[in-house]
């Protein structure tokens, strides 16, 4: 179990970097283990604010904070996810919040050679993180962020609008009123990237995803799926009902975030003429 | 300093260890399938172990050197030959002005690495050099070479000029012992964890997927590999809220095949999650070629944290071990 492959003369060096090898894996075999399995690894903070956590493979937990799709759960995702951000761990990489959870990434490597007890990388994490979901403030009053999303309905840009009329039976106009005037809450960013995870549409005007996908969809596609509406950044296939289409670069790869959009964010659509579409397509450039 | 490409290769790209940090935005990771490979490349060449490299996958490519250039090549052996004359593997080996590095097709793994002393220069993307083919940004141009492409190197490090220094006399006597790291083999054990959902698919389900051997399909790429074997089935149905996912995440969608998360997957999913492949066995994993057999074994995650850190503790070393090497 050579590290280099040197000739007969060289290993003495070899051995040298053995040793100190076997050192260490040692002292890690050695160092004070509480129990846990990787199916039970079930992590109870204990106080009012009930979160599990699991491991997500050897390099990622997620910290579940409820169950649903619930504005109040989303608050706590919020506020742990803001409370990791300026109290982060040494070897910690990124979060991604979602729906009522948080995934950690983190590096064990870092996480086992740092300083945070003695236990595996696992635990120390769900330690840190722990201690962060004591400290999370509910009904802190912050209003979240309102974003406009100009919305060009129906023609070429929203070929399914008729569909999803049709499958709701109301007129295509009553379509665009009822989905403009929903708040629709922002739980997270995903599939592409700017893509919004969104709760709060009217249900109304549900609609089944189409049978076929489409093999491409613009950027800036407005769609529904079941009970949730969404809009395309990218090019990309899918199998939403398309309604219609934004001026509005969702994904901003120069800017900082790069993201229109972010969780937690209050989206409204407004109904725009195609005309007005143009003028804001003809402003970016 | 340019490096011409001369022939594209099937799909060769810009890839450093990955974009972190902007997952919540829905930006993947990308990066090296083989984070091993790309890592040991750098640090031959003296250069920092995340500094982007070329990958190269199952066969292709040919370069032409403007300078005299320091060059190693790891990942899968493509039988590369510089000016005709095979190519020393796992080693620091300098190119000489005009030479044109080939690789042909792959005869063990499907992917090799190719850094260079002083890395690709290339803008960095929310903090990386990685291609995001989909969205067409960071690496080269935001896509796969292509022939006529015209690659910058960037400035070396004193690691790198050392290295020079000796590779003018001779060529160096030594190279990465790397099987610990490493396994080529294309009928591999694949060490597992047990996955988020596993308690909610069948028994039967939860036996086989560790007893009978699983095949690599055709349809597998940097974003999923799609494996073939007996179906894995929930022991009943149940909506799932879509969530973080990561490399070597298993997931199981409605037919029943699992799909193995590689290093283009989306940074949530929706599917039930059945496993997850240990970070020390990813490398390998990337290295399988198409219709390559797979062998689910279970571990915990202790076991999959002490692999790690024996590996890491290994890559550690060995970078001592070349400065050693350089400077005694």
């Amino acid at each position: 179990m050579g590290l280099l492959y040197f000739p007969v003369r060289h290993i003495l060096t070899c051995n040298l970097f053995l040793e100190n090898y076997n050192y260490y894996y040692n002292s890690f075999l050695g160092t004070e283990v509480p129990h846990f399995e990787t199916r039970g690894a079930v992590f109870v903070p204990n106080q009012q604010i009930k979160a599990t956590m699991k491991p997500l493979g050897d390099s990622a937990l997620i910290v579940q904070l409820g169950e649903g799709m619930d504005p109040a759960i989303h608050e706590k995702v919020k506020n742990l996810s803001e409370l990791l951000t300026n109290n982060p761990f040494e070897g910690f990489i990124e979060l991604v919040p979602a729906y009522n959870n948080i995934t950690v990434y983190y590096n064990p490597y870092t996480v086992h050679m740092s300083q945070m007890g003695t236990s595996t990388a696992f635990l120390k994490v769900c330690t840190h993180m722990n201690h962060l979901v004591e400290q999370i403030k509910i009904n802190k009053n912050e209003s979240p962020r309102l974003v406009s999303i100009p919305v060009c309905y129906g023609g070429e840009f929203g070929p399914d609008l008729e569909n999803v009329a049709q499958y709701n039976k109301m007129t295509p106009e009553e379509v665009i009123r009822i989905h403009s005037e929903s708040e629709c809450l922002v739980y997270m960013l995903g599939f592409a990237p700017g893509f919004p995870f969104m709760g709060g549409m009217d249900t109304r005007i549900a609609t089944p995803r189409k049978e076929t996908p489409r093999l491409t969809i613009p950027p800036g596609s407005v769609g529904i799926a079941g009970k949730q509406t969404g809009i395309y950044p990218l090019e990309t296939p899918g199998g939403w009902q398309i309604i219609g289409r934004t001026p509005l670069d969702l994904f901003l790869p120069q800017m900082s975030p790069p993201t229109l959009l972010q969780s937690g964010d209050i989206i409204k659509f407004t109904p725009i003429s195609p005309s007005k579409y143009l003028e804001y397509k003809e402003m970016k450039q | 300093m340019n490096i011409k490409v001369l022939h594209s290769g099937l799909l060769t790209t810009v890839q450093d260890i990955g974009r972190y940090g902007s997952q919540k935005y829905g930006v993947i990771v990308s990066g090296a399938m083989d984070s091993y490979s790309l890592r040991l490349a750098n640090i031959l060449v003296g250069n920092k172990e995340n500094e982007a490299a070329l990958e190269i996958t199952l066969y292709g490519t040919t370069l032409q050197f403007e300078e005299d250039t320091l060059i190693a090549i790891t990942g899968g052996d493509f039988l590369t030959t510089i000016d005709g004359i095979i190519a020393p593997l796992w080693r620091p080996v300098l190119i000489k002005k005009n030479s044109i590095l080939k690789f042909n097709s792959a005869i063990k793994g499907s992917r090799a690495y190719v850094a260079f002393a002083g890395g690709i220069d290339t803008p960095k993307i929310m903090g990386s050099k990685s291609t995001y083919l989909r969205a067409n940004i960071g690496g080269f141009e935001g896509r796969a070479l292509q022939k006529g492409d015209s690659l910058n190197i960037g400035e070396k490090s004193k690691i790198s000029e050392a290295l020079l220094k000796q590779l003018d006399d001779k060529n160096v006597s030594w190279s990465i012992n790397f099987n610990d790291l490493l396994n080529f083999q294309q009928d591999l054990i694949i060490r597992v964890l047990k996955g988020t959902e596993f308690d909610r698919f069948d028994k039967e389900s939860q036996q086989t997927f560790f007893q009978e051997p699983y095949t690599l399909t055709v349809q597998s790429d940097r974003m999923g590999y799609r494996i073939e074997g007996p179906s894995i089935s929930l022991s009943e149905k149940f909506e799932l809220l879509s969530e973080g996912v990561t490399f070597g995440t298993i997931q199981i969608p409605p037919n029943g095949q699992p799909i193995i998360l590689m290093a283009d997957r989306q940074t949530t999913g929706g599917y039930p999650k059945f496993g997850q492949v240990i970070t020390a066995d990813l490398p390998s994993l990337a290295q399988l070629q198409p219709r390559a057999t797979i062998r689910f074994k279970e571990v915990t995650l202790l076991e999959a944290e002490t692999v790690l850190v024996q590996n890491e503790q290994f890559i550690n070393n060995l970078k001592t071990a070349i400065h050693y090497k350089l400077f005694h």
